[in-house]
């Protein structure tokens, strides 16, 4: 836990655990939920559907140009052709960087986030200083995550404001041409795909 | 409604902090947060945009005090208890009532996978020909409903050009009201950034919001 104020209001442990124990005793006496249900849910996004399913579509799209022509004309279907598809990644749309411009990702109204894709949103993007500051000064938000960008790179930034959802596809770095889909997949972070980070080759 | 949810551009809220290798979940309570709240999403009784509109609407010091689970949490509790599922009795003391709902069918374990796989698509067929093209230079009016609206402020009586004609989605506006989908064309729409923040701001920032397209007007 860092000292961040977002993170205290983590910290009302007690408060919160109670409620939420005693709402879903509540529902599950009044047979509205199953708790093995919420087991099954809590499973699929903490070990099965998270960043690494996006890190295998931008590897893949980095070493076969008809998959990457594919993602760009129709990103929910070539997403789904790796076997990614459902809640919050039903209306898929990828954004490729280029030396001229970078692309970020945001919801400036809630927490909009390709799920399928990239699992569960970090604190900080379902988070105020985020959400206010990535439309008005990406550049210094950037900085923050350790980018530090050329000036006469152009940044876009894609406020998620309806249902489609945006995965940002960072350039594959230098000195990878020997590398395969795998040991590629492995380079790419889950930041790179909101765009508040960049691939490196890691020394 | 403009309320604590409409960030994009505000000032004052600190650094983003991100944290290094930052684990799904910080509590246990946030797990059954999660699960809970998509177990009752499945009951079918509501839906996203209603969710959204919830949430939004806790009062802005509450909004802004809480956690993104401590939403989740405060808005399911005003949604059970909208929708004749739970009494505030039955919140208070935590005890089960003998009234049983009727018709809804707990998610099962076994459906899980299956229906987080399908998830909820929102895109649907109309008649109507779209009004804007690519390329089209358009307005985001300058509306400000009381009701739930994904027009973000900042981007209200801007003008940015049309990159994409998206399809035809459920509009929000009405659906978080129980008005029905009434779906629209939907739109993403460029702007500038120093159309949208001033001559003195970052000349190489492009912002694009999606909006539907009863948002827009001709420019």
């Amino acid at each position: 836990m860092t000292n961040s104020r977002d993170h205290e209001h983590d910290n009302n442990l007690d408060e919160m655990t109670a409620r939420v124990r005693a709402l879903e005793t509540l529902l599950s006496e009044k047979g509205l939920i199953d708790p093995a249900a919420i087991d099954a849910i809590v499973d699929t996004y903490e070990n099965k559907v998270g960043p690494r399913n996006g890190a295998s579509v931008v590897a893949r799209a980095w070493c076969d140009p008809q998959f990457a022509d594919w993602l760009r004309k129709d990103a929910t279907q070539a997403i789904a052709s790796l076997g990614f598809t459902g809640r919050q990644g039903e209306h898929m749309r990828a954004v490729f960087n280029t030396p001229e411009v970078h692309n970020m990702v945001v919801c400036t109204l809630c927490s909009c986030y390709p799920w399928t894709v990239l699992g569960l949103p970090p604190v900080w993007y379902k988070s105020p200083p985020y959400r206010s500051r990535a439309v008005m000064d990406p550049r210094s938000v950037l900085e923050e995550f350790g980018v530090k960008l050329s000036q006469d790179v152009n940044i876009r930034v894609w406020d998620s404001t309806a249902e489609l959802r945006y995965l940002v596809v960072p350039m594959r770095p230098d000195g990878t041409d020997d590398m395969n889909e795998t040991q590629l997949s492995a380079l790419i972070t889950r930041d790179s795909m909101i765009g508040t980070g960049v691939v490196e080759l890691q020394q | 409604m403009n309320g604590p949810q409409d960030l994009g551009g505000r000032m004052g809220f600190g650094p983003i902090d991100p944290e290094a290798d930052e684990p799904v979940f910080h509590a246990d309570w946030e797990r059954r947060a999660l699960g809970v709240t998509l177990c009752c999403g499945a009951l079918g009784a509501w839906n996203i945009d209603e969710s959204r509109h919830v949430r939004e609407s806790l009062h802005p010091a509450d909004y802004y005090a809480s956690s993104y689970y401590e939403i989740w949490i405060k808005a399911l509790e005003t949604l059970l208890v909208r929708h004749g599922l739970v009494t505030r009795q039955e919140l208070q003391t935590g005890n089960a009532g003998d009234k049983a709902p009727k018709g809804l069918k707990p998610l099962a374990a076994r459906d899980v996978s299956a229906v987080l796989a399908r998830g909820g698509p929102c895109d649907r067929e109309i008649t109507a020909p779209a009004r804007f093209r690519v390329g089209d230079r358009v307005m985001v009016r300058n509306i400000n409903p009381a009701h739930h609206t994904r027009i973000p402020g900042y981007a209200k009586d801007k003008t940015g050009i049309v990159e994409e004609v998206a399809g035809t989605y459920v509009f929000p506006d009405d659906n978080a009201h129980g008005k029905g989908e009434n779906p629209q064309w939907l739109y993403r729409i460029v702007m500038q950034g120093t159309d949208l923040w001033g001559a003195d701001s970052d000349a190489a920032l492009r912002v694009s919001i999606d909006a539907w397209e009863s948002y827009l007007e001709p420019a």
